[in-house]
This record gives structure tokens, sequence and C-alpha cells, in this order.
């Protein structure tokens, strides 16, 4: 009763925020992490577990030890390219959210380079690898950027449909004749050789692709701040009309852009099996492409900030694993993950707009 | 006297660097026509924006009969009654007129449920207003001066009763312009108080009731009409006399720069905007084009400037057949334009003023160095620009967006100009324009044509066409009327042609 008059007197609104100031915008991801965790920990009490405790484990699991940290980066690497590839089509409003199923394809087209000369030196096998862990993830990228570009046909819609092809067909090549005949049956392919691999640093599993992923962001920028191709990006990304009018090629632009942003993520795959797993897998990505949309999201697609919030992203990670393995259920982790990206994403919200409670006039 | 509806008092703005509006007091009574005057820049549109809810104001108070308010957003002010139509329209382009005018109201769920009926209350809602539109057509398809109309009706349908017009004529043709303001009357008397932005003094003393000026940011005065002149208003405006000088057109006319040979071209809506059409410009002269807008005008410019593919017929700029080439090849041939869109076509609003500068050159050394961009020469370009051409600025590295009209044009023709182009596409250069910057644009297009360039001027301004140009094209439902020379030019004869009731012998240019 008192619930259906309140909804047909008053109505919730959303107004799009005319002012934020520098000091929100950056005090209100603090603000709400902080909600996250307190209602985590609400959360974890009523389940029996005491919440600092496992928020302790969780921080110094993820920042408290050299290996913690080291799997922090591990796991920012990817996140790291897969980010970077997804911003820079956002800059030009193209909504990639195919960066898994080109992170797929890039490790796939990688492997095939490593399994097919098993015998080739380094200096081979490498940059080969690398060239076709680019091309692999690129041929996906255009693959809808194509329609999107002559057509007009929506992007987001076929990018995320092409992440189940080439999630499905890493899938049959593992369970099919890629598989390893000696890998007990396992969904594997043979292991690469040595000139194969990259190197890692020391005893952790930080390898060779941090420089790539660094590298991918100085020269993300450097595009983006600093060529005649990234000023005609950023055109188009701002107003189509005026890219026609300065006589900007946008069909060119969205089909070139649509690769490097598939390569980046490619490449991000290739790192994944080279420096990794060493062999092509099934679920080599835990979802780095689409957490990838979050990271590029929350760093405003700048790739400075872009490259903090993947490094937090992956002690995100590295945190919910080591939660795990001290004997919290996998879903409990989940959840609290949830909850913080809920209210990360609903505090850059509520820094751009505002929702009042309104009185309902009578006026229709 | 009548009951004050809106108090402004003491209002104050600063923006990073200046301050827009300074201690300003303003009043507006119910049932009256007033007119906000003032030069680019004066502050006008930013003491609006703080009555419609915009921005906040950093001091002073609003009442609205009588009460004290705090206007946090558009929709409170509207709440209030107070709507406003922005200089830049904000109509969604994808949707249609319908939906424009129901989105955000809370009638949206019965439009979905019932949409013929709703259309046809819109359009009947709008006769009532003697505005006749068709309620299924998309905005992005509309002229300019229809999408002003649907704005007016957005806020009219929300129940506005003060009403902010950010300089609607500036779009509008005479004759819209007179409907408008039968409409504006009307809704005066009926208890509706209009508040009107111009720069065009004639309108103001043929419609308003009372006159506020602004000059940097304060307020010099309000008076009643019926207490002053143009020249008094122009004095308290700029603290001088303009004089708009036609003298020193060197009449030197060149070979020919651009010709159109029976150009065909289909509009927006698939049906052809423009038929045949055959046309010359020599280097030096400048050949007006007028017209009621939407009469090709617009399809015209895209189509010289290569935004358009040509049906039929072919277009060449400086002997260079460049029928159907791309827009590119045009700006290479040193044809450069002023479009009817600044903001957003001509110019790019959330990109600084560097950016904005090289949208035409960024492709040349030394701009250009190899893959990149040459940033000292791009700052060094910005700055000639801006002190040359008298562009205030208070920050060149902040969105041009902020900049008011008058300063956005001088950007945009600044930019033309520096290209020295062969060929310069002028849509409506001067809408908006306080006098001053008028003068100044006329200034630099009689210069331009001096120094060789041939100008095609798209105007609805009769006077202006007769100032400016060498010979006067009109332009009626897409076909040329005929082209005539401005000596032996009279103005009733080109006003019959431009309705398509006068048609001159063997029209060619
Ligand atoms: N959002 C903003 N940020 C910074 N400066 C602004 C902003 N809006 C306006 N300004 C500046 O404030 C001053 C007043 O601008 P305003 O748009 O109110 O002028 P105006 O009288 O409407 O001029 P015009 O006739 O050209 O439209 C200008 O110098 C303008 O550059
Ligand atoms: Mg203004």
């Amino acid at each position: 009763m008192i619930n259906s008059w309140l909804a047909n007197r008053f109505g919730l609104r959303v107004e799009k925020q005319i002012h934020v100031s520098p000091w929100i915008s950056l005090f209100i991801p603090f603000i709400s992490i902080v909600l996250a965790l307190l209602v985590g920990a609400v959360f974890l009490s009523l389940t029996g577990n005491d919440p600092w405790k496992v928020y302790g484990v969780m921080f110094k699991g993820a920042f408290g030890s050299v290996f913690g940290l080291s799997e922090c980066v591990v796991n920012a690497i990817p996140l790291l390219m897969t980010g970077l590839a997804v911003a820079l089509a956002f800059r030009m409003l193209l909504w990639n959210i195919g960066a898994e199923g080109q992170f797929y394809m890039g490790a796939f087209a990688a492997s095939w380079v490593a399994l097919s000369f098993p015998h080739a030196p380094a200096y081979l096998v490498m940059p080969g690898m690398f060239l076709a862990g680019f091309a692999g993830g690129a041929l996906w990228g255009l693959l809808p950027a194509i329609p999107r570009a002559l057509l007009g046909v929506n992007e987001t819609l076929t990018t995320l449909m092409l992440n189940y092809v080439a999630i499905l067909w890493v899938d049959s090549l593992v369970y099919g004749h890629w598989r390893d005949p000696q890998g007990y049956n396992f969904p594997l392919t043979a292991q690469f050789s040595d000139a194969a691999t990259l190197p890692s640093l020391g005893n952790t599993r930080i390898h060779a692709g941090v420089f790539l992923a660094l590298a991918a962001a100085v020269v993300v920028h450097i595009i983006l701040k600093h060529t005649v191709w990234g000023y005609e990006i950023r055109i188009i990304g701002e107003s189509q009309k005026a890219a026609k009018y300065a006589g900007i090629n946008v069909v060119k632009n969205i089909l070139l852009v649509m690769m490097l942003s598939g390569g980046l993520s490619g490449l991000a795959g290739y790192c994944e099996v080279a420096g990794i797993t060493h062999r092509l897998q099934e679920s080599i990505s835990p979802g780095y492409g689409y957490t990838a949309i979050i990271v590029a999201w929350l760093g405003k697609l700048n790739p400075w900030a872009i490259m903090v919030v993947s490094f937090l992203f992956g002690g995100f990670l590295v945190g919910g694993y080591t939660m795990q393995s001290a004997g919290l259920p996998a879903a409990t982790v989940s959840i609290l993950q949830g909850s913080i990206l809920f209210f990360v994403l609903a505090g850059e919200i509520l820094t751009r707009y505002r929702i009042c409670l309104v009185e309902r006039r009578n006026d229709q | 006297m009548s009951e004050v509806l809106v108090d402004m008092r003491s209002i104050t703005k600063r923006f990073p660097g200046i301050t827009a509006n300074y201690k300003v007091n303003f009043q507006v009574y119910r049932g009256e026509i007033h007119a906000l005057l003032g030069e680019n820049g004066a502050g006008k549109s930013t003491l609006m924006s703080i009555l419609s809810g915009f921005y906040r104001p950093d001091s002073g108070e609003i009442r609205i009969r009588g009460k004290k308010v705090n206007l946090r957003s558009p929709r409170e002010a509207l709440e209030h009654g107070i709507g406003m139509v922005h200089q830049h329209f904000r109509l969604v382009e994808p949707f249609s007129v319908a939906e424009n005018i129901v989105l955000g109201t809370t009638g949206r769920l019965q439009f979905y449920l019932n949409r013929k009926e709703f259309a046809d209350r819109i359009a009947r809602f709008a006769q009532s207003y003697g505005i006749t539109i068709d309620p299924w057509a998309k905005v992005w398809q509309l002229s300019v001066g229809e999408k002003q109309r649907i704005e007016i009706l957005k806020l009219l349908y929300r129940g506005a009763d003060v009403l902010i017009l950010d300089e609607p004529t500036a779009v509008l043709t005479p004759q819209n312009v007179r409907e408008l303001f039968q409409t504006l009357r009307q809704m005066a008397d009926s208890g509706r108080s209009i508040i009107l932005i111009t720069h065009k003094l004639q309108e103001v003393m043929e419609v308003a009731d009372r006159i506020t000026v602004l000059r940097k940011g304060s307020n010099v005065g309000t008076v009643f009409k019926k207490d002053v002149d143009e020249r008094e208003l122009t004095r308290m405006m700029v603290e001088r006399d303009v004089l708009f000088s036609t003298a020193n057109r060197s009449h030197d006319i060149g070979p020919t720069v651009l010709r159109l040979e029976g150009i065909s071209v289909i509009g927006d809506r698939g049906i052809p905007a423009l038929k045949y059409l055959s046309l010359e410009v020599h280097a030096g002269e400048i050949l007006g084009i007028a017209g009621i807008a939407g009469n090709g005008q617009r399809e015209l410019a895209e189509a010289i400037t290569g935004l358009r593919p040509v049906a039929g017929g072919r277009i060449i700029v400086g002997g260079q057949d460049l029928t159907n080439q791309p827009a590119s090849r045009f700006i290479e041939a040193g044809v450069g334009s002023v479009p009817e869109d600044r903001l957003g076509t001509g110019l790019v609003p959330n990109m600084n003023l560097y950016d904005n500068v090289i949208l035409k050159d960024y492709r040349k050394p030394p701009i250009r160095r190899g893959s990149f961009l040459n940033h000292r020469v791009v700052g060094e370009k910005a700055s000639r620009l801006v002190s040359e051409f008298n562009i205030q600025v208070s920050d060149l590295s902040y969105p041009i967006r902020m900049l008011s009209g008058g300063n956005l044009q001088r950007l945009l023709l600044a930019r033309e100009i520096s290209l020295q182009p062969k060929l310069l596409v002028a849509s409506y250069p001067v809408r908006g324009l306080d006098i001053g910057a008028t003068e100044a644009v006329y200034r630099l297009l009689i210069e331009l044509s001096n120094a060789g360039t041939a100008i095609l001027l798209m105007s609805e301004d009769l006077e202006e066409l007769l100032t400016l140009s060498d010979r006067i094209a009109v332009l009626f439902r897409g076909e040329l009327m005929g082209v005539v020379s401005t000596r032996e030019a009279e103005i009733e004869k080109l006003g019959l042609m431009m309705v398509g009731s006068l048609a001159m012998e063997g029209r060619r240019a």
C-alpha cells in the first residue's frame, strides 16, 4: 500500500551533472572502494568469516610480498594490453567488446607458429610468433570492422559474437587434432620449444611481455597525442561531420583502428601463451578481454591511467586467488569482487549524474 | 507596472580567466518581450544559462514570482516555468520530431503506447501556435529553422511561461522571422514573457518592449524601446558608432575558378535538392546565392566542398574536374568553406584551439613532420591567428566550445583565410555576430576577394548580398531562377525570384 502510494507520488530521476569538480572525481572512486569493502565485510560476517582477516589475506596476498606483487604484474600484462586495445577503439566511438576473441585468435596464431616450427631458432620463431599474434588479433578485429565501415552494421554485437567463435575455435583445436598425444588426454597442445617461450624475470612468472605491454602504452599515447593519424582518430571520435569536412577518410580509419585494436589484444594472447602457459590450452583467459572494458573505462581511455588501473585490477585477481587458496569458496570471492566493481562503477556514474527524488506533477 | 516574473539580483559568474557576468541586475515583467543586447562575449548567454539552470552563479540571487529560488538544473528551472532555446540546439538527431518533444517528459510511456494519437496531438499543439510540423520527420533531416521551431515547441509543451530565445532569428528567413515574432507577440499577450537575445537592432526596434544592454559582463542599462533609437543602442553596446564601409573593393574579375555544369544533387530525404544547376564564379568575384533557407543552399555548399556526391553534371575547380572526388581533393584544390553548422562541422567543440586551427592543413608540412604533428609549428600558427584576427580566448588549450559565438566565427574564418583559398564557400558567415564582428567579417571577405579569391556567399539577407556581391544568383526549390548583376538588381525582383514567381529568361550563368 504505502509502497504503491510512494511510487505513484514520487519518481526517481537521473540528471547529468553539469559541473564535476576535479576533487570530487578523485574522491569518489576512493569512497566507492571503501563502501564496497564495508558491504563486503557485512556479507563476510554473515557467512561466518572475519572480514578483517579475509581482507588482510587478500591485501597481503596481492601486495604483501614480492611474489604477490609479481603476480599482480603477471595479471596486469594482459589487462594493460587489452585495456589499451579497447581504449583505442573507444576513442573513435567504436564499441569493440571483442578483445576477448581477439586475444584468443592472437594466442592461436602465435601457437600455430610455435607448434609448426618446433626446431626453429629463437630469432626466427620469436618474431614469427609476434607477427602472427598481432595478425591473428588484427584480422579478428578487421572482420566486424568491414560491415561497420561499409554498411554501418553495429559493431557491438558482431565483436561480441566473434568472441564465442574464437573461444570455441581454440577449444576445438585443443580438444581435437592439436591435442598433445603425450598429454594424458588433457585439452592442451604440446609444450612450445624453449626458443618459442618468453624469458621470465628471476624466479617470478613475470615475463618479457611486460616490456611489450609498457611499450604498447607508450605507443598508444604517442599515436594519439603526437601523430597525424592519432589526430584523425580524435577528430572522428569527437565529430564525424567535422572529420568529413576536414577530408578525413573515415572508412579507412575504422578499418585501421579496429585492426590495431585487435592486434594489441592478439599480442596479449601471444604473450600469455609464450610467457605463461607455454602452450595453447583451454580457457587461457579468465575474461581479460571483458575486464579490459572496465579497465579502459575507469582509466578514462588515458594510457597512463589504464596502466595504473590494470595493475590494481591485477591485484584484485591475485587477491581473489589467495582467498581461494585460504579456503574461502570461489563463489564468495566472486561476490566480493563483483561488489567492489559494482561500487566503483556506480560511484563513477554518480560523479557524472545526480539522482533525485521528485514529486510527480499531475500535468499529463 | 505589471508583475515582476523574474528578478535576478547582483549576479556574478566567473569562468577560468574571465568574468562573464558581474553584479548584473535583470528583471522581466509578465507579458513583455525583453530584448537582451550586447557584443559577442558580453555575457548574454551566460546570464540566461544561469536563469535556465545550466550554470549556477558564483553570487547573487534569483527570484521568480517574488520567491527566492535555487536553480540547480534545467529541469528545476523548467519546473519554475523557465525554458531556454540555446544558440546551439540540443535535439537528439536520430529521433523524430515527436520523440524529441516528448523526450524527458512524463508522457513518454503513454507515447509509446499510442504513437499515432500522440503524433496527432503534437501536430495539433504546434498548429495552435501557428507552426506546421511533420511529427515523424527525423530531426537530422530538418533545416536549421525547422529545428528551432521544434526547440520552441518542446518548451511550450512543457509549460514554460518564461521563454528564453538565444539568437533565434540568426537562423531564420525574413518570412520566418516575421512569423516567429507574431507567435512571440501572441504568447506575450497571453501572459508569457519572452527574453530575446539578438544582434539585429531593427528586430529589437520591431518587437521588443524593453531592452537590456550588457557590456563586458555588466548591465549598462535597461530601457523602454520607445525611449531609444538604434544609434543609441549601438553606443550603449560598443561605446562608439559603427560604420559599414563598403568601399575599397577592387572589382578585378579574373579567370573562372569554379564551374558547375548542370549538377543535380539528392538531398537527405532522398528527393532532388538541386536540379541541373550551372554556375561560374571567377577569381576576385563575390557571387551571392540568394534564396530562402532549404531551397538547396546547404546541398550546393556540400557538393562544392566534396561532402555530397552529385547525381549528374560536373564540378570543375581551377580547371580540374573534381566531380565526386573525396573532400580532401577539394581541400587540396584550394576550396575553403565556412559551413552553416560551425560548431560540430566547421569546428570541433570539445577540442582545443590548437587542434581546431589545423583541421584543414594537418596533412601538409610543416605542420606534419613525417607521421608526426609538429606541435611547435601548430602552436605558432594558433598564436598567430589569435592575434592577427583578434580572437578573444583566455587559454588556447581550453575546449573551444567555451568561446562566444563571435569568436568562434572569427576562428573559423581565420583558419580558412589563412589557407589562402582559391575559392571560399561561405554559408551565412555573419549569423549570430554582433555589429562589430559583422563589420570585421565583411572586411575580411572583401580583403580576401581583393586578393583574388573567388567567393560564393550564401545568405538570406538581401541587403547583405547587395552590399557584398558582384552578382546574385537566386535559388528556388533547387533550381536557378537567374543570375543578376548587383548593379542592375532590384530588391523586389529578387524577392519574387526567391519565392519562385519570377524566372529570368535563358537561365544560365
Ligand atoms: N563554460 C565556459 N567556460 C569558460 N568561459 C566561458 C564559458 N562560457 C562562456 N565563457 C566566456 O564567457 C564570456 C561570455 O560568454 P557568453 O557566451 O555569455 O557571451 P555572449 O554575450 O552570449 O556572446 P555571443 O553573442 O557571441 O553569443 C566569453 O568570453 C566566453 O568565452
Ligand atoms: Mg551567446
